[in-house]
């Protein structure tokens, strides 16, 4: 491991030189250095991820099969020979489906009005793109407190106190799979509303003015010319979106994730078993560690398939998307 | 066919856009709402309205006909409804329980103070048992021991060993992509190093609990396995994507005649990027840095597993730090609702949202200045 | 479009679905989520008719769906307190019925490596609040003692707390795990470390023997120890439900729970049964 100083050039070759014309004879051994720290750093980040990853596919594919994807955890969650991640892996994936719902349409249309509406130099319009930014930066766990003393005990326990009255257990005032789904888009909403912009701005102007030339409204060359043209970046920012709540754990601590359930959420006011949630029970609850490892490296390698696999192509679409809008700007 | 409807949708147009327009504001909103409704929460111990005192006076069973409703109603703590729809052996019963509940009280000097008064979240204070004047955080104990600096320390603490680990590195990988890598490299190098951010939070602290602080055990020697150094590198992966993209960002958006200008006048490249594109794009960089702040100081999972959670007050970062974050998370799931732990913990989340807003705002305006500068505005 | 349909289904499921007639909840402690839910299942498998839910959450979590009567019984790894007590009494107007439904034995654990065989509770009373710091002061190696414990919202915390703690507050530097396993990994693998947690977990780590105090006999955790009493550190297990609803298929479950077939579950998932004069 270098220290972490070793990889920053030191700054103390000299500062005056700046003044001076660049001369050549220095250059070799100060240009090998700079580019071999640089380069050092980055070769030290992609062989840590490299590890990481290997690591957990290396030991993660031992305790993964066919049987561990499709069975549940009806024998206990710690059997290794019974366990599986079924009800979890369904659990996550309908929570992030729920949270697309909620957050797609609010995030698009929000960066519909940045982008096609707002004057973009207006201190209106700073001030959304401050809280965009903002609410991308709140502690995920915080998050999950908003989830409780909002979703819950607010919203959730006024349904209870003035819809359902005559019931004596709350029905919505509990977490639930409906809860940490709401939670989750509240968090992911900067990550689509940041994507779907930029594929607007990535549409030629001309293709608006031409819309507009022939006589459609505003609103028609959004929807009709606009949404359909920046589809791709739509669809990363979903994509995006989903792989980021997908591995969530915090938020959904006390908003719905369940410890253990012995049958499947059957509504939108039941708990869930998650899978993120899951790697954490198995990683510290287990009552004999070094027996379980394999499902949990197993389990851990299901989450990790599940979000980087999401990634992967979102960031194979943004890529693709950035190079045709460079060939489009020159 | 839309096309043709020119002017005669104007109506409902304007309602739509007006729609668009409201719907925009939500994320405003939302940031509104999660600051009252985390701070809704905590608003008591704000204020010192809450009181975990210990000592209270107590009424015998049989005097319950003397005592006057209100009286009573404070004393039970019922509500109106509550006290309508009970008989009188009920409230027997709990008064009976108050009794037995004043009983299990601790003679102890501090059984009377309110704990939950800033002076004891912020001061030390000796307690019995102890033998001199201490931060403590022993929320669960007779008395309720809430001093929230060890946990202040130990948030700070893994941050800064994160940033220290993850500043170097993101920054020199930044730098490397940006100014050095031929096109062909940046194509495929940027979006690997962006990979890491997809690595969900609770697996980095999977791997630091189970591979990685074995590892550094083994490599450092110190005492013990789970720490703030182990946390601080395990919180560096989560930082270094957050680092690199916004510095790499800044440093791609320092104008290409910048270094066309350099390279022309016969510096090399490694002269142009250090001379000319890093100074330029230098607020950026403290932008990367108050983000990954931000970023850190907020991270739960990892922390959680990673940390050893031991609020102690100390600044050897080879001793288990126990985070603000991690609090939250591990003691929130068994608090009384509305008790004073659970607006302790709120209380401790309201902080979070307002330094992470701080350092966000900090990071944001930096960057929104330097875009300006070099876009040629002011 | 699949997408769609899942999600309207849900939606139909949830509008459709409420609590189903006839289902007995369980709801509780996660160190006994593993126990209900066996208990549940050899049920089940006996009595078809009955439906059994389980599902974990904390102790505390338990008391709070039983006083807002959203379970039937409340799974807790410690007693109830007076201000849950209170809670319920304000809700249906009874104390909750309290059922000892087993045994659990706590072991004080140190790594496999460590000489020290056995300890009193005053010794580990001074070790887990830091009156002693090193192993050299309780016949150990000249080497300073790391304290693992648990996190403070577990039962197991608090009951070591109260009786081995004498309520004294841990140590700071006390390192607080998520879990028992948690807690034994890391003594495994720390030979300086010592912590404690349930008697049935254990490999990787030597339990110790504990005496009563510096005079009595030091007695080893195992099930006859328990059972009889005199291994000083164990605790009951207790389930908790509204005396209102304890009648017909509930009754005869915790019956059940508490008879010869119950206890042999509750040998199985790794506590010890009942001793017979507490099954009633």
């Amino acid at each position: 491991m270098p220290t972490a100083s070793s990889s920053v050039p030191s700054q103390g070759s000299d500062r005056k030189d700046l003044s001076r014309p660049f001369r050549k004879s220095s250059l070799d051994v100060a240009s090998f250095v700079f580019g071999g720290l640089t380069g050092l750093a980055t070769l030290l980040i992609l062989a840590i991820l490299a590890i990481i990853l290997g690591n957990i596919i290396w030991h993660g594919w031992a305790g993964f099969s066919w049987r561990f994807v499709t069975s549940g955890t009806s024998q206990g969650m710690f059997d290794v020979d019974q366990a599986g991640v079924l009800p979890m892996i369904l659990g996550t994936t309908a929570r992030v489906m729920l949270m697309t719902l909620f957050v797609l349409p609010i995030g698009v249309i929000t960066a519909v009005y940045l982008t096609e509406y707002a004057s973009s130099t207006s201190l209106f319009t700073r001030i959304i793109r401050g809280a965009v930014n903002n609410l991308a930066g709140v502690p995920s766990i915080v998050f999950g407190l908003f989830g409780l003393g909002f979703f819950i005990n607010f919203i959730g326990g006024g349904i209870d106190e003035f819809l359902l009255p005559n019931r004596p257990e709350p029905v919505w005032g509990k977490p639930a799979i409906f809860w940490a789904s709401l939670t989750l888009a509240v968090m992911t909403l900067p990550v689509v509303i940041v994507a779907t912009e930029e594929s607007l701005k990535a549409i030629l102007p001309g293709l608006r003015e031409a819309s507009l030339a022939l006589g459609a409204t505003k609103l028609e060359t959004i929807v009709m010319i606009v949404i359909p043209q920046a589809m791709p970046g739509i669809l990363t920012g979903g994509i995006l979106a989903v792989s980021r709540a997908a591995g969530e754990v915090a938020p959904i601590l006390f908003t719905g994730a369940a410890y253990y359930m012995a049958s499947l959420p059957r509504a939108l006011t039941d708990q869930f078993m998650d899978l993120g949630y899951h790697v954490f029970i198995l990683s510290t609850q287990s009552p004999d560690i070094e027996r379980t490892r394999p499902i949990l490296y197993a389990t851990v390698l299901v989450l990790l398939l599940l979000t980087l696999a999401l990634n992967f192509v979102a960031i194979l679409i943004r890529a693709r998307m950035r190079r045709k809008m460079r060939v489009a700007a020159h | 066919m839309g096309l043709q409807r020119g002017h005669r949708a104007r109506p409902l147009e304007w309602l739509v856009e007006r729609g668009i327009f409201l719907v925009s504001l939500s994320a405003i909103l939302m940031i509104f709402l999660i600051f009252l409704f985390v701070g809704r929460e905590a608003l008591p111990i704000f204020f010192g309205r809450t009181n975990s005192s210990l000592v209270q006076e107590t009424i015998p069973v049989d005097k319950l006909d003397s005592i006057p409703k209100p009286k009573l109603k404070e004393y039970l703590g019922l509500t109106d409804s509550e006290l309508a729809g009970l008989d009188r052996e009920t409230l027997q019963e709990l008064m009976a329980l108050k009794i037995e509940g004043a009983q299990q009280a601790p003679k102890d000097k501090d059984a009377d103070v309110n704990t939950t008064a800033w002076r004891y979240l912020l001061k030390p204070h000796q307690w019995t048992g102890y033998d001199r004047a201490e931060f403590i955080w022993q929320p669960v104990s007779q008395i309720h021991k809430y001093n929230i600096i060890p946990l202040v320390i130990g948030s700070l603490k893994a941050t800064l060993v994160a940033l220290m680990f993850a500043v170097p590195l993101a920054l020199g990988a930044a730098i490397y992509v940006s100014q050095l890598a031929g096109p062909r490299t940046k194509e495929w190098l940027k979006p690997t190093i962006e990979l890491l951010a997809g690595i969900p939070s609770v697996v980095l602290g999977f791997f630091s609990l189970i591979v990685l602080a074995t590892v550094m055990q083994n490599l450092f020697g110190y005492q013990s396995r789970l720490n703030a150094f182990v946390a601080g590198i395990a919180l560096g992966l989560a930082i270094i994507p957050v680092v690199f993209s916004i510095a790499e960002d800044a440093l791609s958006s320092v104008p290409r005649s910048y270094t066309q200008a350099a390279l022309a006048l016969g510096s090399s490249r490694w002269q142009a990027a250090w001379k000319i594109v890093l100074p330029a794009a230098i607020p950026g960089v403290f932008a990367a840095v108050a983000l990954g702040f931000g970023r850190g100081i907020g991270e739960t999972m990892v922390v959680l597993m990673a940390s050893g959670n031991a609020s102690i007050v100390s600044w050897s970062v080879f001793d288990s730090t126990r985070t603000m974050t991690a609090t939250i998370a591990a003691e929130l799931a068994e608090t009384v609702f509305g008790g004073h732990h659970y607006r302790m913990l709120f209380m401790i989340g309201t902080l979070l949202f307002v330094v992470t807003f701080l350092s966000n705002l900090a990071g944001d305006l930096i960057i929104h200045r330097l875009k300006g500068r070099l876009e040629g505005k002011r | 479009m699949t997408h769609l349909r899942s999600i309207l289904i849900l939606v139909a499921a949830s509008i459709l679905s409420s609590t189903q007639a006839g289902t007995i909840t369980a709801k509780g402690s996660d160190t006994m989520v593993i126990l209900a839910q066996k208990w549940a299942e050899v049920y089940m498998a006996k009595n078809p008719g009955t439906k059994i839910q389980v599902t974990g959450g904390g102790s505390g979590t338990g008391f709070a769906a039983l006083v807002n009567q959203t379970t039937d019984i409340a799974n807790a790894s410690r007693k109830i307190k007076a201000t849950e007590i209170a809670s319920c009494l304000k809700a249906f107007k009874k104390r909750p019925t309290e059922y000892k439904v087993c045994l659990d034995g706590l072991s004080v654990y140190v790594s496999s490596d460590n000489p020290v065989k056995e300890l009193s509770l005053p010794q580990l009373e001074a070790i887990f609040t830091g009156k002693i710091k090193n192993w050299k002061d309780v016949g150990g190696p000249d080497a300073p003692i790391t304290v693992y414990s648990r996190e403070n919202s577990s039962g197991t915390y608090e009951f070591f707390k109260e009786h081995v703690l004498q309520n004294k507050d841990f140590v700071a530097s006390a390192q607080t795990m998520p879990g028992t396993a948690a807690v034994l990994q890391a003594v495994a693998k720390d030979k300086n470390g010592i912590g404690y947690g349930g008697a049935a977990y254990g490999a990787g780590a030597k339990h110790l023997a504990i005496k009563k105090d510096d005079g009595s006999p030091a007695i080893e955790p195992n099930e006859e120890s328990v059972i009889k009493g005199t291994y000083p550190i164990w605790r009951h297990l207790f389930i908790y439900v509204n005396p209102a609803l304890d009648k017909g298929e509930m009754a005869s479950y915790l019956n059940w729970i508490r008879s010869e077939e119950g206890q042999k579950v509750v040998k199985e998932v790794g506590y010890y049964p009942l001793p017979k004069a507490l099954r009633e």
